[in-house]
């Protein structure tokens, strides 16, 4: 157990060595150790005693204490997690629909390396699903719904963490807003999540990122000045990679101008839980299992059935057509009629 | 009565996410009021009206608002207390990053929003620091990356607050903030005897009294310099 008591008769110095993650939070709360680095940690805020100077700042003493105490015990926990307390599994529990009448389904567990797609009109109630998941719903949402992670009502910790979030998204709408190069962008990232080995992620990333985007990207490039299809690249090798969220939720990533198939399959193997809105044919088939939305209730949930299965090569063969000809487009060819092929 | 202060930045989402939570609260039967504050103008008190929401709005004009909040925060707390709210909210606008407008025993709510950049937790002051709830909006827009970063920056601003994401166009987030807003055991009667949570931005100089020149000679009061030497600013 940290105590602000224990923590405040220590040396800056050996705090930060203890806790490696501490001279960021120093850093994000505005305050510069420079040359008291050895001093103790509560001489060094003795500046904040008076009054004028912690007004001036904004900083309260005991605030920033306490504060300090929570981060590390956050930060240790976080650390001290393995791949035995991940999520390998969540399941719904059925609620009621918008008129109240029971939803028609048993239990629908959904396990790691697992694809199911969610359909329905707009409006429908996706949204609402996707929020009783990710706050873990214990019969206490409109729906009155229950999701268990692991089989067993899931942890509250799930809900308000900024560490623990169980759902990661990914939608068409969503754009780079930093002013920074691939390079830094994943560098950030990977510092916020304390990543140890940060060079091998990036070329990681930045590999599996190259394998789905039509035209290849460098790691100098600015993340602004990437093309749409390349962006979409880049967030999906980024979250497949470096998200801790352990569900996914792919939003209508129709048309992006990257390899859909392969972006599944990165997804999946790095062990996803993969949710997907989509009225794609080729996407939709290509999950285990769709959900029907109806009214704000799941009306019904379909294994993809083997004649599903055989039409999805068919459509394969129809997008890899439609993939050539773009390719050729983009290399200044002229499209044929035996481009067509069938 | 129960009472909540929301405040944030200027358009970061603050009144569409108070809108979608009302909708979830009125659903359970709760009566909610609002009351708005800003500085010069707002349109926002239509908003709530069109939403059958009960509002009063105040402009803090040439006062600083977080002051003008404070001395009116009583009176609020009066008005909602008579109209028979189970839940008021006051809506602020934090319109200086050093605004400090929570009183200590009273649920408070700073709503940022993901396209501010990730240095604005750390520009922050009590506002966000010392706020029960980080309310995080626009991350439909950016990148999953660009949303973890943020909301770890701002965990290590204030590691103690519950931080949720909320959609204010889709309402999505909005139902389970509603659930951590009320509490039937809680009943406010005044605020008077109640403390801040921490300081307010203070001034009392000449300007603050209408002078326009410029000129040392016309500087009286609480006035401070920039140092402009070379020495280095050591904290």
């Amino acid at each position: 157990m940290i105590t602000v008591q224990d923590m405040q008769n220590q040396s800056i110095a050996d705090l930060f060595e203890q806790y490696p993650f501490l001279p960021g939070f120093f850093e994000e709360n505005t305050l510069q150790v420079n040359g008291q680095i050895n001093e103790k940690l509560i001489d060094y805020l003795k500046f904040l005693d008076d009054e004028e100077e912690a007004e001036n700042r904004a900083i309260d003493k005991d605030q920033f204490l306490n504060s300090m105490t929570i981060y590390i015990s956050q930060m240790l926990e976080f650390l001290g997690e393995d791949e035995h307390d991940g999520v390998y599994s969540i399941s719904i529990l059925p609620g009621t629909n918008k008129s109240g009448e029971a939803e028609q389904f048993g239990e629908l567990k959904i396990s790691k390396s697992e694809i199911v797609c969610i359909v329905g009109p707009t409006g429908s109630g996706k949204s609402r699903l996707l929020a009783d998941i990710e706050w873990v719903a214990q019969n206490d949402t409109p729906t009155s719904r229950t999701i268990l992670v692991n089989e067993e009502m899931g942890d509250k910790k799930w809900r308000v963490s900024s560490g623990h979030k169980l759902v990661a998204q990914l939608s068409q709408n969503m754009n780079f807003v930093m002013d920074l190069s691939v390079y830094e962008f994943l560098e950030l990232h990977a510092q916020s999540r304390l990543v140890e080995d940060i060079e091998g992620v990036i070329a990681k990333i930045i590999e599996e990122a190259n394998k789905l985007a039509g035209e290849k990207f460098e790691l100098t490039t600015p993340i602004t000045s990437l093309s749409g299809g390349q962006s979409r690249a880049l967030m999906i090798a980024d979250t497949a990679i470096l998200s801790k969220s352990p569900i996914i939720l792919i939003d209508e990533i129709e048309n992006a101008g990257i390899d859909r198939k392969k972006a599944l399959d990165l997804l999946i193997g790095e062990e996803k839980i993969v949710l997907m809105a989509t009225h794609d044919p080729m996407l939709a088939l290509m999950g285990d299992k769709r959900i029907v939305i109806k009214n704000g209730g799941i009306h019904k949930v379909i294994e993809t059935s083997d004649e599903e299965r055989k039409l999805l090569v068919d459509l394969e063969r129809m997008d890899a057509v439609v993939q050539n000809m773009r390719t050729r487009l983009r290399n200044g060819e002229i499209i044929k009629k035996e481009d067509i092929g069938f | 009565m129960n009472l909540v202060t929301v405040s944030g930045p200027p358009s970061s989402g603050k009144t569409a996410v108070i809108l979608k939570t009302i909708d979830s609260l009125q659903k359970r039967g709760l009566e909610v009021g609002v009351v708005k504050f800003d500085c010069l103008y707002t349109d926002d008190d239509i908003l709530y009206e069109k939403a059958g929401i009960k509002v009063k709005k105040g402009l803090s004009g040439s006062l600083c608002p977080d002051h003008y909040f404070v001395s009116n925060i009583e009176e609020v707390t009066q008005w909602g207390i008579k109209e028979g709210f189970d839940l008021l909210i006051t809506e602020s606008a934090g319109l200086c990053n050093r605004c400090s407008p929570y009183v200590k025993s009273i649920t408070a709510v700073c709503v940022i929003d993901n396209l501010s950049g990730i240095n604005t937790p750390k520009k922050i002051g009590p506002m966000l620091k010392s706020a029960d709830i980080v309310i995080i909006t626009k991350g439909d827009i950016v990148s999953q990356a660009e949303r973890e970063v943020f909301a770890s920056r701002v965990n290590q601003v204030n590691p103690g607050a519950s931080i949720m994401h909320i959609n204010g166009l889709t309402g999505q987030g909005a139902y389970e903030l509603s659930t951590l807003l009320y509490d039937e055991k809680v009943e406010i009667k005044t605020l008077v005897g109640e403390k801040l949570r921490f300081s307010m931005p203070s001034a009392l100089c000449s300007y603050c009294l209408g002078e326009t020149r410029i000129g040392e000679s016309y500087q009286m009061g609480n006035v401070r310099k920039i140092d402009m030497s070379d020495k280095k600013d050591e904290k």
